[in-house]
């Protein structure tokens, strides 16, 4: 890096000066013609050493020096000069990526401070969270069952072999049936103190991979990885290329991940290693290379393949992760877990119980204190926030502000979600808000004056800020996504089902929490992520 | 609250008149914010949408509109011999490029907003904001003196054939104002084309002709008699010797830069108190609004920046080549002269029109400014290039972006 500092100075004199020499040749018109010589000239010699920068690059691979890491090339790469520089606790061996493009939704209310145990009555599964299974899975226990955490609940009828298990123990309330009498959710009334289901691990250092599918298959863990390409609950016959985990996340309100894996460390190990056997390719754990120095359990992992990444929103979400290391290509597929998923996976074998406990945010402008709970996945959303919430209109979200579910206070977390964010809703009509806004907004348009205070965080609301139109602007997804994707196009595509542009526009890399950002920027306010899954679920019934 | 209240009482029914809702609809979320909240998707949305992107394209272009107006009067009073002050008879230019410039702006409106609210009641679709920077832009890339009713039929066909026929706003492969202006120049070319189409108020620029004022003009005669102040004198007000009212790119064509020096000094070009296209004279203004667009983000500073260096790379090509006077005149000389600026800014950026991939954008700008300086240089019935550089080039866009496309689809499955 240092070494590309030195050049540019060099190679920018070498130009600046050749300035001179053809300003003063000659006058009148003839200055043209040698100006036109010497640029050729000058051309020349750029086209000499670039073919010999690249020689030297190419006998470099050859005797496998990593080119990455030692600039062996004599132009300074313009990654270089204006990319951001790899903090020190980037190991060797280890990459560092960091983005010019993105966007932080800064947003007022985060949840800070302690952990809290906050005890909730009724834990629900919901088929709904698995894309793709069939609305009527096999339901194994009925209303008035009592069930341990780890005991199967019910299973698709499609996969019979993937067990969805109980996340606590405690008494089945409710099938809940919706449309169709598709099933809705299978509510729990939990026990005050949650009772395992025992489980005897396989021991890691002597098993084979086929041993330990079947474990991960019965025991409901299963349904913690997902796929790509479609961001579906993996295919138990392929074996995945890779396996992705993000240590952090860069969404709006998110949560500090260093709080997940406090205490927690011999479990993710575990974890770590028990999806090292399930993937022929390697583990790649996500860094935060963003500043603050990521957590011991994280940085001292071992097996697996670090990659530091640094940059505003989306830079934490796995699928750009992916992208920038070993991008899905063809027929690839790859599997990706969140952090507290690898937790339940490694307490599998270090405590030998299905231990689900959560530690999610509840945040949001609305909400009085906002705090971090630890509860189960699947938690009633009512107990989780009674009387923290203010009293305005209100929109509860399971999730994010930007890929969550609308929910209410009746209905319950999702398999995955580990947050509530809570904002206004915003359904008043302002005069001329579209032309004088009133309050602050979120914005990546320089219309707004929210450059000039780069540290403002808003309060969130739900209007849209204007109407649905067709697309006008262009490039403005390109510029908050470190993807090389077009998703614009990709889009039409989808609208068109052109099966072949989808693929080779990139739709297997992407998931819709990807798109999310550049759906909240869009100017003619499009449905990205409804429309790329609507693409996601036609080339999967495809395939 | 009480005024949304008393407004959404009015409202008409959809079903049982679709027009009046459509223009209901269009006026009221042009006063109000709509209250729609998202739904699936993100929660919170970008305050920006296409209303306020679109008048920020208006807002860059208003102080060309004031110049303009002013202009207009300028250049009626320089042909004559009188005030040659820029600021001289101040009031009498201002209120002569009012009285020309008004009837332009309305007509292009009432017209081509009047089709656009039929469509979108016909659809029945919200009325889309597409028209608001095309009706902005067309007044400005018109001659001051063009007749009325050939602007609304170039409006018409513009907006009908070059927009709702695609779809609507969004889906037009042509930009639409100049459109509008390639109407009027294939079908009535002499209304917009020649030396003596860009000084208005006169029948020809025949020597000794007189101004020929409107009744307008004879109302505000009796104001400003009131106030004791000049006024519009219809008989002594004649064109003087030797006025040409040629452009500087017509004596450019002539006889190349001294030729343009002669008649005009390049501060004069630069500042625009020169005859041309109602908004495309003064250089400053334009540039503070391509500026003010590129500092927003409203338009592609790409496309503005590889249109600047192809319109030089060819300027300096055909400057070695120099078989003609015109080809010999300098970099600066071709960007002062004519509109190239003003199309830069404004035109070539309109992002449906234009490349929608990042490298596209770059080659289409750079293919406009040598296609524009090559038509402007070498075409020997008009010397002015951006116009039918532009509409070539966003027929060829999505040409480009389809390689552009298939680079990357390659890409992606080349390792497969």
């Amino acid at each position: 890096m240092n070494i590309a500092r030195r050049k540019f100075p060099i190679v920018f004199s070498l130009v600046f000066l050749s300035q001179f020499s053809y300003a003063q040749s000659g006058s009148g018109s003839s200055y043209l013609i040698y100006g036109l010589i010497g640029v050729g000239l000058l051309l020349l010699v750029f086209a000499v050493l670039t073919l010999a920068d690249n020689l030297i690059q190419i006998e470099g691979k050859k005797m496998g020096v990593d080119t990455n890491k030692n600039d062996l090339g004599i132009f300074p790469k313009v990654s270089s000069i204006f990319s951001q520089k790899a903090p020190n606790f980037v190991g060797n061996g280890e990459s560092f990526h960091s983005f010019s493009k993105g966007f932080d939704l800064k947003l007022a209310g985060e949840a800070t401070g302690e952990i809290k145990e906050v005890h909730t009555n009724r834990y629900a599964l919901r088929p709904t969270d698995f894309i793709g299974m069939s609305p009527i899975p096999k339901v194994v226990v009925a209303a008035g069952d009592e069930v341990k955490a780890g005991d199967v609940i019910f299973f698709d009828k499609k996969r019979p072999n993937i067990m969805y298990v109980s996340p606590v123990s405690g008494e089945i309330v409710e099938v809940k049936r919706g449309a169709k009498r598709a099933i809705a959710e299978v509510i729990i009334l939990a026990d005050k103190e949650v009772s395992y289901k025992e489980i005897t691990a396989p021991d890691l250092s002597n098993t084979d991979r086929d041993t330990l599918k079947n474990f991960f298959l019965e025991n409901g863990v299963w349904a913690m990885f997902n796929q790509r390409p479609f961001d579906i609950v993996a295919d138990e016959d392929v074996i995945p290329r890779d396996i992705f985990i993000s240590t952090f996340s860069t969404a709006p309100l998110a949560l500090d991940y260093r709080l997940l894996i406090e205490g927690n460390e011999v479990a993710f190990q575990k974890g770590l290693d028990a999806l090292n056997m399930m993937t022929d390719g390697s583990v790649h754990l996500g860094l935060d290379g963003r500043g603050g120095e990521p957590a011991d359990g994280f940085k001292l992992a071992k097996g697996v393949k670090k990659n530091y990444f640094a940059g505003k929103h989306p830079a934490g979400n796995v699928g750009v992760q992916i992208h920038n290391t070993a991008p899905i290509k063809g027929s690839d597929v790859v599997w990706t877990l969140d952090v507290q998923d690898v937790i339940t996976i490694g307490k599998l074998f270090t405590e030998g119980r299905y231990d689900v406990s959560r530690v999610i945010s509840l945040a949001g402008a609305q909400v009085k204190n906002p705090s971090i709970i630890k509860t189960y996945q699947g938690a009633n959303i009512g107990d989780l926030v009674s009387g923290n919430l203010s009293d305005e209109k209100l929109r509860i979200i399971a999730g994010d502000v930007l890929t969550g579910k609308q929910t209410t206070e009746d209905e319950f977390l999702g398999f995955d979600d580990t947050q509530i964010s809570v904002i206004r809703e915003g359904d008043d009509y302002e005069a001329f808000g579209w032309l004088l806004p009133i309050t602050p907004r979120p914005s990546i348009s320089g219309t707004f004056p929210n450059f000039l205070y780069p540290n403002f965080k808003f309060e969130g609301e739900t209007n849209t800020h204007g109407e649905k139109r067709a697309f006008v602007v262009s490039g403005q997804y390109e510029s908050v996504l470190p993807m090389d994707i077009y998703p614009q196009h990709l889009m039409k595509a989808i609208m068109a089902g052109d099966f072949e542009r989808m693929e080779g526009l990139g739709i297997n890399e992407l998931s819709e929490e990807d798109l999310a950002v550049c759906e909240f920027v869009c100017t003619s306010k499009m449905p990205l992520q409804s429309i790329l899954r609507e693409g996601l679920d036609m080339m999967r019934t495809q395939a | 609250m009480g005024l949304v209240d008393l407004l959404k009482k009015i409202e008409p029914d959809k079903k049982k008149s679709p027009f009046l809702h459509t223009l209901y609809d269009g006026f009221f979320t042009f006063a109000y914010a709509p209250n729609t909240v998202t739904k699936g998707g993100v929660h919170m949305r970008d305050g920006m949408d296409l209303k306020r992107l679109m008048v920020h394209v208006v807002l860059a272009m208003q102080l060309c509109y004031l110049f303009g107006t002013y202009n207009i009067g300028h250049q009626h009073f320089v042909a004559s011999g009188q005030y040659m002050g820029f600021i001289e008879g101040f009031h009498l230019k201002l209120v002569h490029g009012l009285i020309q410039m008004l009837p332009i702006f309305v007509v292009t409106h009432i017209v081509g907003l009047g089709i656009e609210f039929w469509f979108a009641a016909k659809k029945g679709h919200a009325i889309e904001e597409g028209f608001l920077v095309s009706g902005a832009l067309i007044p400005l890339i018109m001659p001051p003196d063009i007749p009325l009713w050939i602007l609304a039929v170039a409006v018409a066909f513009a907006v009908i054939i070059g927009k709702e026929a695609f779809g609507g706003t969004g889906m037009n492969i042509w930009n639409v104002a100049l459109l509008a202006r390639v109407f009027v120049f294939f079908a009535y070319p002499t209304t917009i084309a020649g030396d003596e189409v860009w000084v208005s108020g006169y029948n020809t620029l025949a020597e000794g002709t007189q101004a020929s004022y409107t009744f307008a003009h004879g109302l505000f005669n009796s104001l400003f008699e009131f106030m004791d102040i000049a006024t519009f004198q219809e008989a002594s007000t004649h064109i003087v010797d030797g006025y040409s009212g040629a452009t500087p790119l017509a004596l450019a064509y002539q006889g190349g830069w001294e030729n343009v020096t002669d008649t005009f000094s390049t501060s004069q070009m630069f500042w625009g108190t020169i005859p041309g296209s109602i908004g495309e004279s003064c250089k400053p203004l334009i540039i503070g609004g391509a500026l003010f667009l590129v500092i927003t983000k409203v338009a592609s500073w790409r496309i503005m920046l590889s249109m600047l260096i192809g319109g030089i790379i060819m300027t300096l090509l055909l400057n070695a080549w120099g078989a003609t006077p015109f080809m010999e005149v300098p970099v600066h000389g071709q960007i002062f002269m004519g509109s190239f600026l003003f199309a830069m800014a404004f035109m070539a950026t309109d992002p449906v029109t234009a490349s929608g991939t990042n490298t596209g954008k770059w080659i289409y700008g750079f293919m406009i400014g040598m296609i524009g300086m090559l038509v402007r240089v070498l075409n020997p019935a008009y010397p002015e290039g951006w116009m039918l550089a532009i509409l070539f080039m966003n027929t060829f866009a999505p040409l480009i972006d389809h390689y552009v496309l298939e680079a990357n689809m390659s890409k992606r499955m080349k390792h497969a």
